[in-house]
């Protein structure tokens, strides 16, 4: 019974809730947006990959971090992944998985290198990688772009096809949420990435390896953006020198909405997952019930603020009752 | 910065055992004009045309949108807190402005309308960040979106462009006899009313106490709440200024206009020795800032080297300003030797 009470009290729950209730209203008004085979297929695969980003996002910001440079890394190894199929023919599809994984690392080790080496906030060091990691992007793809032609038909099957009616990318990213979920919820190391977002200083006092958590929390999230970019090219077939721009921005809109705390210390990946799927169900939904798309940013805000507004109402709440206990 | 740094208190000492001299020279908004000479002497010197007085202006020109937004972001950024929705602002700005003198109002009241919609969106971005006790980080990243999905959702992809050409002239029309565009007579009225505002007034020295303790600033009676308010509704009026300006210059009302202009603004408000930690900063270093990396782009174009190129630097240069500061920090403190332990790691903040 206290299970379910907590279930229901829990954020996630609430914005499950919001995200069946556009599904349902989108759905009555136009029943092909769940019940046709590309619209199902649509529901569950365009947020699978910015999904990928979000957990990344959400176990940095838990932290008290946060890497802008995202988006620029989702580009440019979704470009390294149609680059590695022109340059090397006949490799095999899943090796790329491999490279775009540890590539992303890379790029995030440096981004966390930066941050947890030199004590600056990570807003402006990766507000730099952001810039550095583009432009290279741009430097090395030119003018060029990667055509569905370039890469091998298993691979780009991968990205469209799928496993009893579940798109493969969604269980790729499915899997990756599990196990990022379970980590943080029941690992010592994950346990610690919370202590040391509500309080850098004491983790560190208390004996945390405060640095060592902080620079896997940033390989961890370059990582994810570097898997998100192989998907990218898998699931779009090409890939030019702006691919996955602006992302970081959704990405931490995600997390926000999902109830991930900005200034670290609270959240789960579950939130910013679901968060990413409201995000961009939303964007789908709009034309189907009779609003111009071009207003979806402005419902985005809209949420956003809401999700930090009852976050704090909530806190505020929560302290209040801890105070009367208290005095009681 | 002015985190938990044990070399603080030594600093302070350092610096005023020496004269003024000394004081002014080595400081990071001094690295910054020197090098902003540096670079244009390099510049001049080696690229063709850059000397060029055409060069000066067009380059003008560029920054001016991010040398108006600078003023107020610097500010802002010196309380401790950001605002990241200052590029929506100048959309729905350019928005309010085209559909407004489309359907018939002058550009003067027009332009009134649209600054005033930039009040009102600095107000918003204000209620939440003073009155609900909202982080500005994620205030602000909703009402990028919000302001941006607003400016987009009223023009859609169209754009509008028939303004008269008296005034689109006149965004891009120099001051006669020079180089300089004549927006940039509105630039130095702005910055020296900022300038004074933040260094020779008591509200600007409110404003550094903020960024060095918000508590200890309101011990001390500085309306803490009221001042952040204030530079909310400068940043989004000054935002929206810009965005008349932008959307003038290039004869072009779009709900896109200036999309990232943000970061190119906080990258410049940062590199001109602003301190993200807040409480940190002067106006002369930003406007430096600013033109280091107009001058920088500006150059590099002239030489056949792309933008993209230009971003790597703009990236690299950030990074290496702010690290340089904790590097030499470090330095300090290792020359300082074993008196000083070493404290606490600071805070990862945002």
């Amino acid at each position: 019974m206290s299970r379910l009470a907590h279930l229901l009290k829990a954020r996630e729950t609430g914005i499950a809730l919001a995200l069946v209730l556009v599904v349902v209203a989108t759905t009555v008004k136009n029943p092909a947006f769940l019940f046709s085979s590309d619209g199902w297929r649509d529901l569950l695969l365009t947020p699978s990959i910015l999904m990928l980003v979000a957990v990344g996002q959400a176990i940095v910001i838990i932290t008290r971090n946060v890497d802008l440079s995202v988006g620029s890394v989702v580009g440019l190894s979704a470009y390294l992944t149609g680059r590695v199929f022109i340059d090397l023919p006949g490799i095999p599809w899943p090796l790329v998985f491999v490279i775009g994984l540890v590539f992303g690392g890379l790029l995030g080790l440096v981004n966390g290198a930066l941050v947890a080496f030199a004590k600056v906030p990570a807003l402006v060091i990766t507000l730099g990688t952001l810039y550095v990691y583009r432009g290279i992007n741009v430097m090395w793809t030119g003018s060029d772009r990667i055509n569905s032609s370039d890469m091998p038909r298993e691979f780009l099957a991968l990205g469209t096809s799928s496993f009893l009616f579940v798109p493969w990318l969604t269980i790729i990213a499915l899997i990756v949420l599990v196990a990022a979920g379970w980590f943080l919820r029941t690992q010592r190391a994950g346990r610690e990435l919370y202590a040391i977002g509500s309080d850098p200083a004491a983790a560190h006092l208390y004996g945390l390896r405060v640095t060592q958590r902080v620079l896997a929390a940033f390989v961890v999230c370059g990582a994810l953006a570097g898997l998100a970019g192989v998907l990218y090219a898998a699931r779009y077939g090409t890939v030019n020198s702006q691919a996955g721009s602006g992302w970081e921005l959704d990405a931490v809109g995600a997390a926000v909405i999902g109830g991930v705390a900005i200034f670290g210390g609270s959240g789960t990946v579950w939130g910013a997952a679901i968060g990413a799927y409201l995000l961009l169900t939303i964007n789908r939904a709009l034309p189907v019930i009779g609003v111009q798309d071009f207003w979806q940013r402005a419902v985005v805000g809209v949420l956003i603020l809401g999700a930090i507004v009852l976050d704090r109402v909530l806190a505020v709440r929560q302290s209040r009752r801890l105070t009367e206990a208290r005095n009681r | 910065m002015t985190t938990t740094d044990a070399s603080a208190p030594a600093r302070v000492y350092r610096d005023y055992a020496h004269p003024l001299w000394r004081r002014l020279l080595f400081t990071r908004e001094a690295a910054i004009v020197v090098l902003l000479v540096l670079v244009y002497a390099v510049a001049a010197a080696s690229v063709r045309n850059f000397a060029a007085p055409i060069t000066i202006t067009y380059l003008l020109l560029d920054v001016a949108a991010i040398l108006f937004i600078a003023l107020p972001m610097t500010l802002v950024i010196i309380t401790g807190e950001i605002d990241l929705s200052v590029a929506s602002i100048v959309g729905l700005s350019s928005v309010t402005l085209g559909t407004l003198h489309q359907a018939g109002l002058p550009i003067e009241a027009a332009g009134t309308v649209a600054i005033l919609v930039g009040v009102v969106a600095g107000a918003i971005n204000g209620f939440f960040i003073t009155v609900v006790g909202l982080p500005s980080l994620a205030v602000t990243i909703g009402t990028l979106a919000l302001f941006r999905g607003l400016a987009v959702g009223l023009l859609g992809t169209t754009a509008v462009t028939d303004f008269t050409e008296f005034w689109t002239d006149l965004a891009k029309s120099k001051i006669p006899g020079t180089p300089i565009p004549s927006v940039m007579i509105v630039f130095v009225v702005l910055a020296i009313a900022f300038a004074v505002l933040l260094h020779f007034t008591p509200f600007g020295r409110g404003i550094f106490a903020i960024g060095l303790s918000s508590e200890a600033a309101r011990f001390s009676g500085v309306k803490v709440e009221q001042t952040k308010f204030i530079l909310f509704v400068l940043s989004g009026a000054v935002s929206a200024l810009a965005g008349i300006y932008y959307t003038l210059r290039f004869g072009s009302a779009r709900g896109d206009n200036a999309t990232g202009l943000e970061l190119s603004v906080i990258a410049a408000v940062l590199l001109g020795g602003v301190s993200i930690f807040g409480g940190r900063g002067n106006i002369l270093g930003v406007i430096a800032g600013v033109l280091l990396i107009g001058i920088l782009g500006s150059a590099l174009r002239l030489a056949n080297v792309t933008s993209d190129v230009i971003n790597i630097i703009t990236g690299a240069l950030l990074v290496a300003s702010v690290v340089s500061t904790s590097v030499l920090a470090w330095v300090h403190r290792k020359r300082i030797g074993a008196g000083i332990k070493k404290g606490p790691p600071a805070p990862a903040q945002d």
